[in-house]
């Protein structure tokens, strides 16, 4: 899968999950960026998109991200 | 079948424009509250219940009443990280009539909660507590083999749960919900572990079980997590991954599900279990059409795979019904012919007299039941229509949203589990007045009169973006034509049955006038729905030698459709009058009127009960109907 499909479904993502149009998804882009970003909402987006790639993380690839960029690389090398 | 539950495959899925609903909701008194109703009763996921339990809570926020939603307090006391939950809750409750709100103590505060009297739990007054715990909160210690201990361990483990109950009684005398405990997947020596007195499995299926007797008939509640867990699998049910992330207790998976169990158990206690079961008898309760298929036609004997399947939708109304709930029957059918399997079918399980009210006539199935609730003197919300036709059960959503429509899949054979997992009828007591309660409404089999139809009929009918597709007879569709031709007894005029060669002679015969019909919509293709035959009779003039139709299709108007087409082309031949004849069968009664009810004058009468009818050509323009037409096949293709 290229990086733009990835990024325009996690654009897709962020706006089902933050309930909010206006995140312009980045590869710089982190939790700090963000309104509502939280350890919580962090977890649901994770499993949310889980499901739309049909892939699993671990519990410490979770924890290690920093950024939006770190998560398309993840998804990039699993899906 | 895990979907069944994970996806809430019962509900219908979610629209569109779920988000931008939710954020214009109106501000009209009670309309934001019905909207948010309205809107729940889709299969919702995680990110879609967390939206709607915000949209409801900005709603509370704002002072905006949240009736005709029942407020009820809930605080959940766990040993689990439940911020997921507590939307999921929230969300799923407005499904279940009930206004939410959630009162969450620190996490894992589960006895200073329960034994403080004035503790956050206890002092805010809750209607009822939720102990959402698993058994990671249970003070287990393994006593292998040793009956003594590990009946010990039991007893010290459910003393703590009815301490923790005792404490709610004394601080603030809500109601106590508690969860059954689902095992862990890893067992010590395997199947052993089931019987060796002292192991984790042991144990717990002893917690379960004095657990459940505790509660029974104590005026607390059991949720019987264990068997859900059970019911999607363990394996799917315990996410180790999830408990070492942020200990969430159970596969976030299984949060909606996991939401609608206590909201239909909060539900429960509050009255909102439905209490009457209407049933569509053709491919619900029988397999096949009685009217089309007849007494030996449908399917419902044991030892058919489809019949099976029927009888085991028939056994699952008659247990209902022996549990309190009472029996209803809507159905398009002529009512001596629906009645008839009830009366003299060996194999049917349901009689007449398990069924409270009887409706089997050509109305919509929106204003039958509305009689039938009346006739019953149940609310809508007391209502569900088990229905295996997706245009039925859409109108009835539509038109009447207060009654539970389950989807059901293609497959009957779990037409039984998809209603069951619905838990439309959920109760959270037993008494044994209930198992008269079906016969109260009972003394007698009845038709309900019909009121006024329900409105919107009409714009439920353009919704289903139709399109109705005509063709002469061809090779192609010939087998289905033979077939409706042979088969098809309730929507026929004349009932005249044709073989193929007959057919392929017509199809070559320029003098003769063919039509094959089919429809589709939203739901899909209908297929083949109609077949039409005219034959010169003179000049100028075309008799209707057959015309049928499904009556899957009934009540959409397509018998005008089907007579513009018949029109344009008779008045391209150079006819000028179209002349119909009705021949009763057995069967047909259905159409006595039709050729009246589409603009025939009647011109003969006979004694034997056949009508013969003429229409002038060019008297008529075809009637507007909203649906797309495609006409093809007839040398010149268009679409209108």
């Amino acid at each position: 899968m290229d990086e733009q499909a990835i990024y325009d479904r996690l654009a897709k993502i962020f706006e089902d999950v933050f309930d909010e149009d206006s995140i312009k998804i980045t590869p710089e882009l982190t939790a700090r960026d963000v309104d509502g970003w939280d350890s919580l909402t962090h977890i649901r987006l994770m499993l949310t998109v889980e499901k739309a790639f049909k892939i699993k993380f671990s519990a410490s690839e979770i924890g290690k991200l920093e950024n939006v960029g770190d998560l398309v690389k993840l998804i990039k090398a699993r899906a | 079948m895990k979907a069944l539950y994970a996806e809430l495959e019962w509900l219908p899925r979610a629209p569109e424009d779920f988000s931008a609903r939710l954020k214009a909701l109106p501000g009209a008194p009670g309309e934001a509250a019905r909207q948010l109703h309205c809107l729940a009763q889709h299969a919702l996921d995680l990110n879609q219940l967390t939206k709607l339990a915000k949209a409801l809570d900005r709603t509370r926020s704002e002072v905006k009443p949240l009736a005709p939603l029942t407020p009820f307090r809930l605080a959940v006391l766990s040993n689990s990280t439940i911020d997921l939950l507590v939307p999921a809750l929230v969300a799923s409750a407005a499904r279940h009539g009930i206004a939410l709100e959630v009162v969450t103590p620190s996490y894992d505060q589960v006895a200073q909660e329960a034994l403080t009297p004035d503790s956050k739990v206890n002092s805010s007054r809750p209607d009822a507590v939720l102990f959402a715990l698993d058994y990671r909160a249970l003070p287990l210690r393994l006593a292998l083999g040793d009956t003594e201990v590990a009946a010990a361990g039991v007893a010290g483990a459910v003393g703590y749960l009815e301490a923790l109950r005792n404490g709610i009684k004394a601080g603030s005398n809500a109601v106590c919900i508690f969860q059954t405990f689902a095992p862990p997947v890893e067992t010590l020596f395997g199947s052993l572990d089931r019987a060796l007195p002292g192991t984790v499995r042991n144990l717990i299926d002893g917690i379960n079980r004095a657990l459940a007797e505790l509660l029974l008939g104590s005026g607390d509640v059991l949720l019987d997590v264990a068997s859900l867990a059970e019911t999607v699998g363990l394996a799917e049910w315990h996410n180790t991954s999830l408990w070492n992330l942020g200990k969430f207790s159970f596969s976030d998976e299984f949060i909606p599900l996991y939401g609608d169990h206590v909201a239909r158990t909060i539900g429960a206690l509050r009255g909102k279990s439905r209490k009457a079961l209407i049933l569509d008898l053709d491919n619900t309760v029988w397999g096949g059409v009685i009217g089309d298929d007849g007494l030996e036609g449908i399917q419902i004997a044991q030892g058919d795979a489809r019949g099976e399947a029927h009888l085991a939708v028939q056994r699952m109304a008659l247990d209902l019904r022996r549990r309190g709930i009472v029996l209803a029957v809507s159905s398009k059918n002529t009512d001596e012919v629906a009645r008839e399997p009830f009366e003299k079918h060996p194999e049917m399980l349901l009689k007449l007299d398990h069924i409270a009210v009887f409706q089997a006539n050509w109305s919509d199935k929106a204003t039958n039941i509305q009689a039938i609730a009346e006739e019953l003197s149940l609310g809508l919300d007391a209502m569900v229509f088990l229905d295996d036709n997706p245009v039925e059960r859409g109108l009835v959503r539509k038109l009447l949203p207060q009654v539970a429509v389950p989807e059901l899949p293609e497959e009957p054979a779990y037409y039984t589990r998809t209603l069951a997992a619905a838990g439309y009828f959920e109760a959270t007591a037993f008494a044994s007045e209930d198992l008269k309660r079906a016969g109260f409404y009972q003394d007698n089999a009845k038709r309900a009169g019909l009121q006024k139809q329900v409105g919107g009929v009409d714009a439920y009918l353009s919704s289903l973006d139709m399109t109705i597709t005509f063709q002469p007879f061809d090779a192609t569709g010939r087998a289905r034509i033979v077939q409706l031709i042979n088969k098809s007894n309730q929507y026929n005029l004349t009932t005249r049955r044709y073989t193929d060669p007959e057919i392929a002679e017509a199809e070559l015969d320029q003098e003769v006038f063919t039509l094959q019909v089919r429809l589709a919509d939203i739901f899909g293709d209908n297929g083949m729905i109609s077949v039409v035959i005219c034959r010169p009779a003179g000049a100028g003039v075309w008799e209707i030698d057959t015309w049928l139709m499904s009556c899957r299709v009934l009540g959409r108007k397509v018998e005008h459709m089907v007579l513009g087409e018949i029109l344009q082309h008779a008045r391209a031949a150079g006819m000028h009058t179209l002349r119909g004849t009705y021949r009763p069968s057995e069967r047909n009664k259905l159409v006595v009127e039709h050729y009246a009810k589409v603009g025939f004058a009647k011109v003969e009468e006979q004694d034997s009960g056949i009508t013969r009818w003429e229409l002038s050509v060019d008297d008529r323009e075809p009637a507007r109907v909203p649906m797309r037409v495609v006409s093809q096949g007839f040398g010149s293709t268009g679409e209108r």
